[in-house]
């Protein structure tokens, strides 16, 4: 088990112009289950890579525990891909089938033997062990697998999406699954996604990239309720948080009619590049539907009602928007009672509880202070 | 999502397969029963106008990048299986959608690396499958294909000559580089080492191996193989006198290995006294592309060597070394290649390559010369190859119509 230090890590691909990763700086404690999530193409795969050692490392180091593994091979960084394709021999039997890697390591006999069974163990294999796969279920056979990783003993587990072939039930069972093995194990892993909702069901903490930057890492709550940028802010939770541009008017951000007042402290870290506008963010969850104009009520056109059952989810517009002011999607989306929902074509009043509005500059798209 | 087939050149014929039902239930009369390797998905072979197709069922998303690795490496020239299309958004009867469907074309000759261990076994065939697998993996990479899943399984295997041509068969973790990284490469050699010796041992559990067959050993000699071919291929070298005579050694070396030579650099060291040269362009199928200019005919890197040897040696029998190579050729396609394929019964015909038979025939030839202690004449030796040898070959165009009853096991392992 070991800490993983980015510092500084960077990639350049042969011929391209501007970095995949651009110095990432990361530590990853050890025993600490990491996500790196983040959009197609914003360099989570290259920064696994780069710690796995299949890509260069252009500038920067990446260090397991106190050693620079920067220009190890592979095989000698004591990490494990998991969830790459393992095949089963079928002549083979489960313990065989998990411990014959070992063999190539030249472990002797015995050492084979408590390994394959500590693992056998912890995977609910242990009665398992001297049949061969054609036996076991498919679940069961998952978990062969993974004891091929486990029993090497590496220091970092590594997962690229490993369930996006799976099908949408499977996926949610072995989420689970990889999530509870890794807190027993107890094995720094780092783990790619670009599936936001896996990452915070999964992550003690989470590492959002856009365009090789890191935006942001915390744990899912620091980033649910603090992100520290709009990016992030559109990026974490579903359905995503309702971000728009609006104007300043008397110490307030304008949105249609209503009046979302700014602290003082706001206020006055907004700069003249801002130009008189701030960003307001705010979660279809974190609105109530109330029942009298109220001043910080917004009003909301209804479009579409979505009943999920649990959840209903109103879809709609603000009317009366500045010219100046605008929302970065084409609907407001408010959660609402599924035993009280709004007709379409009614028009709701909605405020925003206290502490759950989020601001952001208009010019850097950072979070400014409430 | 509508049910969709991608394909490159669609055959209507695709449309009636029963793309309705799971893979793992089409009826037999649909499927045809051909040996295969290990795999997690379900894998089929079904004969369609008058070919067989490779039918694997697979999460849409991995389908369409097999598919587009696949077709990558055709364009690359690197042997692998054609990929034929993907079949998507398909639904049973009762409306539940199934996985998508990967069709490539069944590799006519080739084997399994499990049917090759479950017949006579040759003693070093395991060392062969092993030099085939090298060279395909150094071309691969050459060709900046990081495979993610180098083993038997995945590759499949043709007789050339008395020796093996490897094909790439699932690209399913494959990625397509300008160029790899040394990470890359030996990530993958490290994948290989522990499948291949994963693949034997299963093997040896099954009492299929030849005793004497170390899978470590196999695994440590794979690795020393396959560095010793990328040096060979790829390192700078420094000359300091006969630079000419040098370069030409190094060249013809390259030529011995089977590839040319299309990029070399040189260059000299700061005081000009040392010459330092290193291959940038090297492309495999030397003997082969070398046969293919001779007399036309495609065929695998060890066969053309071995047609090219025969051809050598005619043109020297007869006496034609002052004429010009492309006529001595002429002459042996006409005089000798030719008559010996004609000679082989149509009906035998479909059992092996006409290179191959050709080459055995070569082989048969030579040792009835040895047994015999006479010259035997190539019509005599082409008759007793075939009715000692042929006739009682299982087909390979296809192996239709073997029992499979009589190769090992393949139980279907699917992820799930
Ligand atoms: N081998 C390569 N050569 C050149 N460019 C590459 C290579 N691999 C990735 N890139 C580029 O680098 C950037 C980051 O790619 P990367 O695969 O790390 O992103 P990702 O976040 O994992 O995306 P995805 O979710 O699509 O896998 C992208 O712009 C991609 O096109
Ligand atoms: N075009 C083809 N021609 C001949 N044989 C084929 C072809 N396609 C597949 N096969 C056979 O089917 C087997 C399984 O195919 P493949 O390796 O693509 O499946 P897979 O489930 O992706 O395997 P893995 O478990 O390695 O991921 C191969 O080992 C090979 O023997
Ligand atoms: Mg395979
Ligand atoms: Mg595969």
């Amino acid at each position: 088990m070991a800490t993983v230090t980015f510092d500084g890590a960077t990639r350049i691909y042969p011929g391209a112009t501007k970095p995949a990763v651009d110095k990432l700086d990361l530590s990853i404690a050890d025993g600490e289950f990491l996500v790196l999530v983040g959009p197609s193409g914003c360099g989570k795969s290259t920064s696994l890579r780069m710690l796995a050692g299949l890509e260069e490392v252009n500038e920067g180091r990446i260090f397991i525990g106190d050693r620079d593994v920067t220009d190890v091979q592979p095989k000698d960084r004591d990490i494990a891909m998991v969830f790459q394709n393992y095949a089963l021999y079928p002549h083979m039997t489960v313990a065989d089938n998990m411990g014959f890697a070992l063999k190539i390591a030249g472990l002797p006999k015995d050492q084979i033997r408590s390994r394959v069974e500590e693992a056998a163990k912890i995977l609910d294999l242990e009665e398992y062990l001297t049949r061969k796969p054609k036996a076991l279920s498919g679940g069961q056979r998952q978990r062969v697998a993974m004891g091929r990783a486990i029993v090497r003993q590496p220091r970092v587990f590594l997962m690229d999406e490993p369930l996006s072939n799976l099908d949408a039930k499977l996926r949610v069972s072995t989420r689970t699954q990889i999530a509870s093995l890794q807190r027993r194990l107890d094995v720094t892993t780092v783990y790619v996604t670009h599936d936001q909702t896996e990452a915070l069901t999964m992550g003690d903490r989470i590492a959002v990239l856009k365009d090789g930057l890191l935006q942001q890492v915390g744990t899912p709550l620091e980033q649910y309720d603090t992100p520290a940028n709009v990016f992030v802010a559109s990026f974490i939770g579903s359905p995503a948080m309702n971000i728009g541009t609006f104007p300043i008017v008397d110490g307030a951000a304008q949105v249609g009619d209503a009046k979302l007042p700014l602290t003082r402290t706001t206020l006055a870290a907004v700069t003249p590049d801002d130009d008189g506008k701030i960003v307001v963010g705010f979660r279809p969850e974190s609105l109530d539907i109330v029942t009298e104009a109220a001043p910080g009520a917004i009003a909301v056109e209804v479009d579409i009602v979505e009943e999920l059952g649990s959840d209903a989810f109103v879809y709609g517009r603000v009317p009366n928007l500045d010219p100046r002011a605008s929302f970065t999607s084409d609907h407001v989306i408010v959660r609402a009672d599924p035993r009280d929902v709004p007709a379409k074509g009614s028009v709701v009043r909605v405020t925003v509880r206290p502490g759950e509005q989020h601001i952001f500059s208009a010019a850097t798209g950072l979070r400014l202070p409430a | 999502m509508a049910f969709n087939i991608t394909a490159a050149a669609p055959d209507p014929a695709l449309l009636d397969l029963p793309w309705a039902t799971p893979l793992a239930d089409w009826p037999p009369d649909v499927v045809a029963a051909l040996p295969r390797g290990i795999s997690r998905h379900v894998v089929r072979f079904v004969k369609l106008s008058d070919r067989v197709l490779a039918v694997k069922e697979i999460a849409p998303r991995a389908a369409h990048h097999e598919y587009r690795m696949l077709r990558d490496l055709a364009a690359l020239g690197v042997p692998s299986v054609t990929a034929v299309g993907v079949v998507s958004g398909r639904v049973d009867e009762s409306g539940e959608p199934l996985d998508a469907a990967l069709v490539t074309r069944h590799l006519q000759f080739s084997l399994p690396y499990r049917a090759l261990f479950a017949n006579q076994l040759v003693p070093d065939t395991a060392s062969r499958l092993l030099d085939a697998l090298v060279a395909l993996l150094v071309r691969l990479h050459l060709a900046g294909f990081y495979w993610g899943d180098v083993s038997l399984s995945n590759t499949l295997f043709r007789r050339d000559a008395s020796a093996f041509a490897a094909y790439l068969v699932d690209a399913e973790t494959g990625e397509l580089h300008p160029e790899l990284t040394e990470g890359q490469r030996m990530y993958d050699l490290d994948l290989a080492q522990t499948n291949i010796i994963g693949e034997l041992m299963d093997l040896e559990a099954g009492d299929r191996l030849d005793p004497g067959t170390d899978p470590l050993a196999v695994g440590e000699d794979l690795v020393t193989r396959y560095l010793a071919l990328w040096d060979a291929l790829t390192q700078e070298e420094t000359v300091t006198d006969n630079a000419k005579w040098q370069v030409a050694a190094r060249i013809a070396e390259l030529n011995s290995l089977g590839f040319d030579v299309g990029e070399l650099t040189m260059a000299s060291d700061e005081n000009g006294s040392a010459l330092k040269i290193q291959p940038k362009v090297v492309e495999p199928g030397h003997h082969a592309r070398r046969l293919a200019r001779l007399t036309g005919l495609e065929v695998q890197e060890n066969q053309a060597r071995r047609l090219l040897n025969d051809l050598d040696a005619h043109r020297h029998d007869r006496g034609m070394t002052d004429e010009s190579e492309e006529f001595a050729a002429h002459d042996w396609v006409a005089n000798v290649f030719e008559p010996t394929i004609k000679a082989i019964p149509l009906d035998l015909r479909g059992k092996l390559e006409p290179a191959q038979i050709f080459h055995e025939v070569q082989e048969h030839r030579w040792f009835m010369s040895q047994t015999e202690g006479r010259y035997v004449p190539m019509d005599q030796a082409v008759q007793h190859y075939v009715d000692h040898v042929l006739r009682h070959r299982r087909d390979e165009a296809s192996l239709i119509g073997v029992d499979t009853r009589t190769l090992p096991p393949v139980p279907d392992l699917p992820a799930g």
